[in-house]
């Protein structure tokens, strides 16, 4: 057991203050601490960050590819959803 | 969902590839376009840790604290390079030890630039402006390659390697413009790493196997040809400005086709190096085998630390 692979993790920096935290990719490391350090190194040697967030990658779950018609299909016949469906009287303002 | 037949997965897969939609590990690829792209992905992370190798061997020697400091920092890059692209081979399945084995084991290949010796610290102005040059000018068009996880890897990859090819410059122009015998050692350099440079985009078209298809999946978006054409054509003004003289007598601008003229390349040697028999082949793959059975400790050390931690959590 001691041989094995350490787990892949998935890693989310926030670049400032005010952003969230985005996914920039995955490393291996051994426990979590250790997979904040490394990410450290891999991913913010020019300041891209100022927050690590790291996930085993075992606990992603995401939809299928081929589920995407099913789960996104819908949305595009909904226009309505938009403002710019709306007829509004010229010369309108502040709306 | 009714089961879709190969051809029309095939076809489906092509329109997107031609409408320049990016493919994701999860999307459904041809089986050949998952193992080009591990082996074409593996191949490129290995480049970039043995790549390490040739400039390390300057680490401890670099002129000052600066130079010293530049090329730890371009050293460390090269090997998040390689960490970036072993990822990306992950999301299309490919286990990371197996891959890196297949490195030790002789299986898979890595950029035969890295099979020449440093002999000089003028190699690393060399290496930084010709080698780093010439595998940013790959790696660019990669950008834009129809798997999403190689192109967003090679999207950072760009982006840290612009310095790599500066600091070399600034090397081999500081040389050029010192005594009589620095200019002599940039010369040197020149002459031992141009061929080599020139030999990173691989096999002429004519003998490329892979090409075709590679350009078809937009894999790739320029041939190995074209590349190396628009190397030499922005590389050798580069050399002219700093007074260096680029080894080859048959190097010509072309009025006509606007482009320099340059000679054969010595296939022999290209495939001789790639087969194995370069002045260090042997040398780097040992260096890479040692590290990895050197470190093994330290990972059982932190596989085991991390259980115990988990433990001591749960109790």
């Amino acid at each position: 057991m001691s041989n094995k692979e350490w787990p892949l993790w998935e890693v989310f920096i926030r670049s400032k203050q005010g952003l969230n935290h985005k996914h920039v990719g995955s490393l291996r490391a051994a426990d979590a601490e250790m997979a904040v350090s490394n990410a450290r190194d891999v991913y913010t040697r020019r300041s891209e960050g100022v927050s690590i967030w790291v996930v085993e990658s075992s606990h992603v779950h995401a939809s299928h590819p081929t589920d995407a018609d099913a789960l996104f299909e819908p949305a595009h016949s909904k226009v309505y959803r938009h403002p710019t469906f709306y007829d509004v009287p010229e010369g309108i303002e502040h709306m | 969902m009714k089961e879709l037949d190969i051809n029309e997965l095939e076809r489906r897969f092509q329109e997107k590839i031609d409408k320049d939609i990016k493919i994701e590990p999860n999307d459904w690829m041809p089986d050949n376009y998952r193992q080009t792209l591990i082996r074409q992905i593996s191949q490129h992370a290995h480049s970039e840790i043995v790549g390490m190798l040739p400039e390390g061997n300057w680490i401890t020697r670099a002129p000052n604290l600066r130079r010293k400091a530049v090329l730890l920092a371009k050293v460390q890059d090269e090997a998040g390079h390689g960490l970036y692209l072993y990822s990306a081979t992950e999301t299309l399945g490919a286990d990371r030890e197996d891959t890196i084995d297949d490195l030790h084991s002789g299986k898979a290949k890595y950029s035969s630039i890295f099979n020449y010796p440093t002999l000089s610290w003028a190699d690393m102005g060399a290496i930084g402006w010709l080698v780093d040059g010439a595998a940013i000018m790959n790696q660019v068009p990669l950008c834009r390659c129809s798997y999403g996880p190689y192109a967003r890897a090679m999207v950072r990859v760009c982006k840290e390697e612009s310095f790599h090819q500066r600091q070399g410059y600034e090397i081999m122009t500081t040389l050029a413009n010192g005594t009589p015998e620095q200019k002599a050692m940039a010369q040197d350099a020149l002459n031992r790493f141009w061929w080599p440079a020139l030999m990173m985009f691989g096999p002429s078209d004519k003998d490329s196997k892979h090409t075709a298809q590679s350009m078809a999946w937009k894999i790739k978006r320029q041939t190995n040809d074209e590349l190396r054409q628009q190397m030499v054509d922005i590389t050798v003004p580069q050399a002219e400005l700093i007074g260096l003289t680029v080894p080859d007598p048959d190097l010509k601008w072309n009025e006509e086709r606007g482009h320099y003229d340059f000679g054969e390349i010595n296939w022999d040697e290209f495939w001789n190096v790639v087969k194995g028999n370069g002045p260090c082949n042997k040398e780097r793959v040992e260096a890479r085998r040692k590290a990895k059975e050197n470190g093994a400790w330290v990972r059982e050390a932190a596989n085991a630390y991390a259980a115990k931690q988990k433990m001591k959590k749960a109790s």
